[in-house]
């Protein structure tokens, strides 16, 4: 195994119910991988005896809480890690049950890939639909779909093209540009790290190398200039005195030392004269890059204010069009003023409007029963009590996105995007 | 030309570590970072000096002494704070057992790795800090991998694995009631491995214990423990010279060296990449149940 110094990180989510075979991809790319260390293993192997189980059960490594040991579910997010010599990677691994959408929503959030699985004797059921849907409406911009369990259909190409083909169908509804296709068998090892002896008929690599040669850098907007202001920073020591940078987080674009910005919202233009990465100074700043800015003129900036290009900039909205996904146990109430947090900004909000709930399986949209409840996806309007820098969250996933908190209760509510 | 703008692992986890600990500067009144003197809270304190340079870091270290630290763990702590400027406040278990609030535990497998969580509370509490930032990965164990980076802890300290805030995208919701607080933890997407790689490329310093010397040791149950005073003997051991280092610091009485020749940053990273026992496989304290970390953790512990 090498030390990867200088590998690229690759974010990708599963969802998935008990016997899919989820379990055993992920074991297998841990295992294969060498991310899985002897005492673990030998810990699952001895709570998988206790258990009465003849097989290990790989869920045991991350399903750590006391409960979804004794349940023998996937309760939350379990994020695993595991690294090849050509990349690091994080897997979202999410329940695939409809009462977990919430928990499919939150690990795809951060996701560059999903990876889909179908049972090649079972095709597309309702859940590969729901879990293509949640990564369309994430924005997620590549999909593998393992069409797995391919030693069952004795690794017939005609039943796997069935697949695909129906797949392929269902998919011009959604909002991927990169699907790819892989016949495997992750009981077996076929096609996950190996290529596969039984499907001579497959030409494509296998899902190991996809992951570790798919590019997703391309994904991060390069062009839309947007900084938000996270927090100010002011020595006010001897040394530096006058010093004051504006420390943030590159959402979208490049700034490059020289360039001429705008500050929203006040409108006030100055130039970048300097840019740091902790004390070393750098020439230019991109996505994801936590970064301190110092500009050419003394402006009045704060937390919540946003640097843009003069040419290029968010639109400044009150009135919201947004989708929801509905994640309080209560249900939403149009008299609770929600509080938006969106990029570094929190203000208070209202829902004026449910227009529709979307059936996660089918796509259809439900004008009739407006209670959003846990799970719910709906289309709603908001008015905000003072206006938010934003973006499209097809364009930009930082500046479309924003939470909904309880004031009551402090809980993260909702999530939303942009429209 | 795309491919200008790709970041390496280290260099994007590096980011988001910076994002979440500005994040905490910027929602919380009374911030802290919990220092162990280990090397995940020494990179916290390294991330966190780059995330406000060139301002001093603006939150207090704050370390809780069982009494039972190695001597170089606290030589370190002390001047890492005065290089860094950056105020120290210790917590003691010594005094919160001398003051009647918890009962030391005795026998052979004593150890004061519990009693600590009440020293922890009472020094959050004196403080009144809403935020404290630790060096947890998610990597590191079974109920540490269900953390989120703003973890919520009720008025008394205490996490509800069940009832956990959902976190999505790089939104972290730290509102929260008076006498509440949070556990924040940066380093969560981080390995083993990236901690190493992340400390020889910054070239960070590290206390003496990690890199390979010869130590008075003991074998118990299969794990090396430093021969010490506040270890309890047994008649049965006898200690010898090991040429050990340390992959995890915690309490003298519960860590457990490894033999090891790796007295470089360079060769320990090597000896990292081809182990296959992780690094809290040497710890005594988890080993007490399947769940024994998720029993603590919801006690309040770091």
């Amino acid at each position: 195994m090498s030390t990867t110094n200088q590998n690229s990180l690759l974010r990708f989510t599963t969802a998935g119910s008990v016997d899919d075979g989820k379990s055993t991809l992920i074991g297998r790319l841990l295992f294969d991988s060498k991310s899985i260390f002897e005492d673990q293993l030998e810990a699952v192997e001895s709570s998988s005896r206790k258990k009465g189980l003849e097989n290990m059960d790989l869920s045991l490594l991350t399903d750590g809480l006391r409960a979804e040991r004794e349940q023998g579910i996937t309760i939350d997010v379990a994020y695993r890690y595991f690294a090849t010599p050509r990349r690091k990677f994080i897997i979202a691994d999410t329940p695939g049950h409809v009462q977990y959408t919430r928990n499919m929503v939150t690990g795809a959030s951060t996701a560059d890939l999903a990876l889909i699985l179908i049972d090649a004797r079972h095709g597309l059921v309702e859940q590969t639909h729901r879990h293509s849907f949640i990564a369309s409406l994430l924005g997620i911009k590549h999909l593998v779909v393992c069409v797995n369990k391919m030693d069952l259909v004795d690794f017939n190409e005609d039943a796997y093209h069935t697949i695909t083909s129906a797949y392929r169908n269902f998919s011009v509804r959604l909002n991927i540009p990169d699907i790819k296709f892989i016949p495997m068998s992750a009981l077996l090892g076929d096609n996950v790290v190996e290529n596969s002896a039984n499907m001579p008929w497959y030409e494509g690599g296998t899902l190991l190398s996809h992951l570790e040669e798919i590019h997703v850098g391309s994904d991060r907007n390069l062009q839309d200039c947007r900084f938000p202001i996270q927090y100010v920073i002011r020595p006010q020591t001897d040394e530096d005195r006058d010093f004051r940078g504006y420390a943030g987080r590159v959402a979208s674009g490049v700034f490059k030392v020289g360039d001429k910005v705008v500050a929203l919202p006040s409108g006030m233009q100055s130039r970048i004269k300097e840019i740091f990465i902790g004390s070393d100074p750098v020439d230019r700043a991109f996505p994801p890059q936590s970064v301190t800015m110092t500009l050419e003129s003394d402006i009045d900036l704060s937390r919540g204010d946003m640097l843009v290009r003069e040419n290029n900039q968010p639109r400044s909205l009150q009135e919201i069009d947004a989708q929801l996904c509905w994640m309080g146990e209560e249900r939403l109430k149009p008299a609770v003023r929600y509080i938006v947090r969106h990029g570094t900004t929190e203000v208070k909000s209202t829902i004026r409007e449910v227009l529709y709930k979307v059936d996660i399986n089918t796509l259809h949209r439900n004008e009739d029963d407006k209670q959003i409840g846990m799970n719910d996806i709906a289309r709603v309007r908001l008015r905000i009590a003072s206006p938010l820098l934003t973006d499209d969250y097809r364009r930009n996933r930082t500046t479309g996105s924003f939470i909904l908190i309880d004031p009551g209760t402090n809980l993260t509510v909702a999530a939303g995007f942009i429209n | 030309m795309t491919q200008d703008y790709q970041l390496n692992h280290l260099d994007e986890l590096e980011a988001e570590s910076m994002f979440v600990l500005r994040e905490v500067a910027a929602q919380f009144e009374r911030p802290a970072i919990l220092f162990s003197g280990g090397k995940d809270s020494i990179v916290v304190t390294h991330l966190a000096a780059k995330a406000f340079a060139p301002a001093r870091i603006p939150m207090p270290l704050v370390h809780i002494d069982t009494g039972h630290n190695f001597p170089e763990t606290l030589e370190f702590r002390d001047a890492l704070a005065d290089q860094l400027g950056v105020q120290l406040v210790v917590g003691s278990v010594q005094a919160t057992i001398d003051a009647g609030r918890v009962r030391e535990e005795t026998g052979a497998q004593a150890s004061r790795n519990r009693l600590q969580t009440t020293t922890l509370l009472d020094t959050i509490e004196e403080g009144k800090y809403d935020a404290c930032i630790g060096g947890a990965r998610r990597d590191e164990e079974k109920a540490r991998a269900k953390e989120r980076f703003f973890s919520h802890r009720d008025d008394f300290g205490q996490w509800d694995p069940k009832q956990q805030r959902p976190e999505l995208w790089n939104l972290f919701n730290g509102n929260h009631m008076p006498g509440e607080h949070f556990r924040v933890f940066p380093l969560n997407n981080w390995t083993e491995l990236d901690i190493w790689n992340y400390i020889t490329r910054e070239q960070i310093a590290l206390p003496s214990l990690y890199f390979a010397h010869d130590r008075n040791c003991v074998v118990r149950n299969g794990v090396i423990l430093a021969h010490s005073e506040h270890l309890p003997h047994r008649e049965d051991e006898t200690p010898e010279t090991m040429r050990v280092r340390f992959r995890t610091l915690g309490d003298l009485t519960i860590t457990g060296a490894i033999e090891s020749d790796a007295d470089t940053l360079e060769k320990i990273t090597a000896e990292v990449a081809a182990t296959r026992i992780t690094e809290r496989g040497g710890r005594v304290d988890d080993k007490r149940s399947e769940t024994s970390m998720e029993d603590r953790k919801k006690e309040g512990y770091f």
